[in-house]
This record gives C-alpha cells, sequence and structure tokens, in this order.
C-alpha cells in the first residue's frame, strides 16, 4: 500500500548540507498499523513529510497504491502534532472536518454523513458547532482525527500526534486510534518517539537509526489484537518487545548499528 | 462588566445603584464623570476669564450652537459631503491594498523588489500632495479622495503584508495535504490568518482618513465640514467654529466605535477578541 525506496534527504543550507535521511527503504501492508520510533532529532518528520509529498525528497520515492508520490495524494491524511495550529480557529469543529471534503467536492448530504459520523467516532458530537480553542488539548486532537477519518484516506498518517496532550488522554487517544483502525481497516504510519506507545500501538514498529538516518531495526509485534491498558503492558510479551526496541535506540543514539537481533 | 456578578438584583429584578462592589473601578461611571468634569472646565474657565470668551466661547454657547445647526439642511449636507469622501476613499484604499498586499505578499521576489519604493512612498504625508491635488482637480471630490486613498492605503498595504507573511506553517502544511489548492489556500487559510492585520490597518486607516477627508475640505476648500470650518472662521463666528470641530469630534468616536464594533464581530474567533476559552 505505501512503500518508500531509498528515501534521502539532504538540506541544503547555503555551505553546509544536512544529510537528514539517508537510505530508507520499507514498506506498508494495506490495512497494517505500523509505528515509526528513532531517536529524537533522526529525521522522523523530515520522513513523513516527505512520504506526504508535502516536501520533495533528494533521492528515493514514495510510492501510495502503486503510484508516485510528488505532492500531497488524496488518498492520505495527516494528523499532526501541533492540533492547536492544525486546526482552523476560524472555523467551527464541523466546518473544520468538512472543509477538506468540500474540497473533494462531495455532495451535500454525503458530506454530513461524514462529519457526523466521524466526530461519533471520536466522541465529540456534541461540540460540532463549538470551535477548536473552546476544547482542552485531547479533545482538539481528536477533532484533528475526525477531519482525518472523514477523508476517507487509504494511509493514514500520524506525526507524534500525542506527545503534547497528558498521559490519561494520551491513553484513551491511543486506544481510539486502535479502535479506529480496527473498524475503518485503513493502513495508519504512526511515527512516535515513545517506545511503550509504538509498542503498545504497533503491528510492527520500525526503529530508525541516528540521523543521517537508516531503517535499524524491524520489530513484529506479537501482542493479541486487542489491547488494553492495563494488561496489554503487564504481558511479558510487551515488556521483551519493549526492551528490544529500547537496546535499539540505545544503540542507535550511540551510532553503531548493530545486526538486527 | 466585572462588577455585574458582585452585585445582588433586587426585587423586582431592578439593580439598585450604589451597592457596587468596590474592588473594580466602575469604567462606564468614571468615563462619564470625565466628561462631566470636561465639560464643567470648559464652561467655567471662559466665564471666569480666564481666558478670554471672544477666542473661547463656554460649552453651552458651542452646544447650542451645533443643536441649532443640526437642525438645519447645510449642516447635514456638509456632514454627508465629508462621509462620502472618507467612505469612498476609504473603500478605494481598502480595495486596492488588499488586492496589492495578496498579489505582492504572496510572492516573496515582487515584494523586495517593491519593498525599497514602499519604503520611500510610505512616509510622504498625504497633505504635502495638496499643490499636486489642487493642480490636478481644484476643489472637486477628487482631490479630497486623492489625499485620503494615500494616507489610507499604506495603512492598510503594510498590515495586510504582515498579515500574508504571518501563515503558520503547520496551517499551510495541513491545508496542502488535504488537497486545497491555491485559491481555496488563500481563501480558508491566509485570508483568516489577514483579517486581524487587515482590521487593524481599516481601524487606523478609518481615523485617518477622516482627518485627511477634513483637511482636504479644510485647505483646498472642497465641500464638507472642513470648508464650513474655514467659512465660521472668515465670518467670525468663534462659537460656531467651535461647534464643527465639536461635531467632528463626535464623527470621530462614532466611526471609531463602528469600526470596533465590525473587529468583534469578524474576529470573534480571535485570541484578542474572544478572551479566555472556556474549555
Amino acid at each position: 500500500m505505501l512503500k518508500v525506496t531509498g528515501l534521502q534527504k539532504i538540506y541544503n543550507g547555503g555551505s553546509t548540507a544536512v544529510e537528514a535521511v539517508r537510505d530508507l527503504t520499507f514498506e506498508l501492508a494495506e490495512g497494517e498499523l505500523v509505528c515509526l520510533v528513532g531517536p529524537s532529532g533522526c529525521g522522523k518528520t523530515t520522513l513523513l513529510k516527505c512520504i506526504a509529498g508535502l516536501m520533495t525528497p533528494t533521492g528515493g520515492t514514495v510510492e501510495l497504491a502503486g503510484e508516485p508520490v510528488l505532492s500531497p495524494p488524496p488518498g492520505m491524511a495527516v494528523v499532526f502534532q501541533e492540533y492547536g495550529r492544525s486546526l482552523f480557529p476560524w472555523m467551527s469543529v464541523r466546518a473544520n472536518v468538512e472543509l477538506p471534503l468540500k474540497e473533494k467536492k462531495l455532495p451535500r448530504a454525503r458530506r454530513e454523513e461524514l462529519v457526523t459520523e466521524s466526530l461519533e467516532a471520536v466522541g465529540l458530537t456534541a461540540f460540532s458547532d463549538s470551535y477548536p480553542w473552546q476544547l482542552s488539548g485531547g479533545m482538539q486532537q481528536r477533532v484533528a482525527i475526525a477531519r482525518a477519518i472523514a477523508y476517507e484516506p487509504q494511509v493514514l498518517l500520524m506525526d507524534e500526534p500525542f506527545a503534547a496532550v497528558d498521559a490519561q488522554t494520551r491513553a484513551d487517544l491511543e486506544d481510539l486510534v486502535r479502535e479506529i483502525w480496527q473498524r475503518l481497516g485503513v493502513t495508519v504510519l504512526f511515527v512516535t518517539h515513545d517506545i511503550d506507545e509504538a509498542v503498545y500501538l504497533g503491528e510492527r514498529v520500525l526503529v530508525l537509526s541516528n540521523s543521517p538516518t537508516v531503517v535499524q531495526d524491524d520489530v513484529t509485534v506479537d501482542l493479541p489484537a486487542e489491547r488494553d491498558q492495563l494488561g496489554t503492558r503487564q504481558d511479558e510479551r510487551f515488556t521483551r518487545l519493549r526492551a528490544r526496541v529500547y537496546a535499539q535506540i540505545q544503540q542507535a543514539k550511540k551510532g553503531t548499528a548493530p545486526a538486527p537481533a | 462588566m466585572s462588577t455585574a456578578t458582585a452585585q445582588a438584583p433586587t426585587p423586582g429584578g431592578v439593580r439598585r445603584p450604589g451597592v457596587r462592589a468596590r474592588t473594580a473601578p466602575d469604567r462606564p461611571l468614571l468615563g462619564t464623570l470625565g466628561i462631566l468634569a470636561l465639560l464643567l472646565s470648559w464652561e467655567a474657565v471662559p466665564r471666569l476669564g480666564i481666558v478670554p470668551e471672544r477666542y473661547f466661547p463656554p460649552v453651552s454657547e458651542v452646544l447650542t450652537t451645533l443643536v441649532e445647526r443640526a437642525g438645519t439642511a447645510p449642516f447635514w449636507e456638509a456632514v454627508g459631503h465629508t462621509l462620502y469622501g472618507w467612505a469612498l476613499g476609504l473603500a478605494i484604499a481598502f480595495a486596492a491594498a488588499v488586492l496589492l498586499g495578496f498579489v505582492l505578499g504572496s510572492t516573496p521576489r515582487v515584494r523586495a523588489f517593491t519593498t525599497s519604493t514602499v519604503d520611500f512612498l510610505r512616509p510622504i504625508p498625504s497633505v504635502a500632495l495638496i499643490p499636486l491635488a489642487v493642480l490636478m482637480y481644484g476643489t472637486d471630490i477628487r482631490s479630497t479622495l486623492l489625499l485620503v486613498i494615500y494616507a489610507c492605503f499604506w495603512l492598510i498595504y503594510i498590515q495586510v503584508l504582515y498579515g500574508v507573511a504571518d501563515v503558520d506553517p503547520v496551517a499551510e502544511q495541513t491545508a496542502r495535504s488535504y488537497g486545497l489548492g491555491r485559491l481555496s489556500r488563500i481563501r480558508h487559510v491566509v485570508w483568516p490568518t489577514t483579517l486581524p492585520y487587515l482590521m487593524t490597518g481599516l481601524r487606523l486607516a478609518a481615523a485617518v482618513g477622516l482627518i485627511l477627508s477634513i483637511t482636504a475640505q479644510l485647505i483646498i476648500g472642497s465641500p464638507g465640514i472642513g470648508q464650513q470650518i474655514t467659512n465660521a472662521q472668515q465670518g467670525g463666528a468663534v462659537a460656531l467654529v467651535y461647534a464643527w470641530i465639536v461635531a467632528t469630534g463626535i464623527l470621530g468616536v462614532v466611526i471609531n466605535i463602528g469600526v470596533r464594533a465590525l473587529e468583534r464581530r469578524v474576529l470573534r474567533w480571535h485570541t484578542s477578541v474572544r478572551g479566555e476559552a472556556a474549555a
């Protein structure tokens, strides 16, 4: 569904060129939920922007359902970390969710249906006429998620979406993402710096190396499909996976890429 | 009003004055008292002979003159002329500034190319163009328009440039990732981002535009309040001169209230208007 091949990004900052991403190759099968973790500053956001078609890579290709991504593709929705800046304060919750659908030229009835469904999915039906800034941080990110799923994407990109919300809200939102993913069967690429979150959410975890970035490890998460915040996190397999990813990240920070365990 | 909550309504729902909390100052009350004090001293100073009554008639006389005049058609005709020059000039300046601001502001190269010219033209006071206006249009309304437009244009244009440049990259990327084209992004992202700046520009321009409208009439002699002031002065009608001055002041206040109300309406989502959000 989503295929990244030999992706490279070099920032040309005048005389000094910085190679943020060196050589990234990975693939997401249809309906997969993959988490991408890496040490801070390893070019996660750069990678995501290249995949979203918001930035042109220096080398390599991104393909969505066989089509090369050169500009933001219609089958992709992005949930940004900065919900406060990603939602438009001059529009109500409903209008925020509806805007991309208007742009898609969907008929009015279909738009209303999608908006209602997606707001219901994130539990914000009662707030459709509020403005984003009248809501709490977690609720705002829910609006952003509703906007993304109403768009009916084939691939949902999430760029550290819960980095700015409190721990309890975060747990709720993680479960919300699992729930939406299971119900809609959408392919999800979830970028995070949080190892626990990556293991808890993902079916697979891709560990990135330090910048210049390569894929350091590809961990399959063999946890049951039904996960819950208490049980799963105490599961022995969870701890083992967590330890493995943690060790990889530590090594990534030191800049030595070991052979995958 | 913050005192309203501390105030218990009396039976029958009528709020008794005098039971207000003493903590916060009562703005409208203080404001009214301030104006009363001003009017009182204006009345007292000429009556006590501190300033000769000939040059500074007491307020009662000025206001009487104003009320008398306000009952006549020529008064409203003059006000109409002034407001017409103001409104038309402001509207033209607004449209031109928004259009040019959006076009030039969103093309960085052109913007850089024109910056030096703008920085040179902008500080030229509009009144310096009076001789030019008289040469070109005489006492025609176009003279007034030229001055008003020139003064208002820069005020709004500069604000629009700032506004267009202030678009949040995350908002911009969000819009692009959801497939919003260039025109849609201008309409749904750039325009709302620019609105607060635009309203500031409009508020400044509305005040300056009124000044210029009256100045043009005063100096060039095109019909309007300014011309009336000159006429009154030449006829030695001192109280009438003051009456007109008071009228311009009232006009300025009314215009400011109007623009403020528009601002509150248009920017009800903006931090400057919405206050602290109740989560």
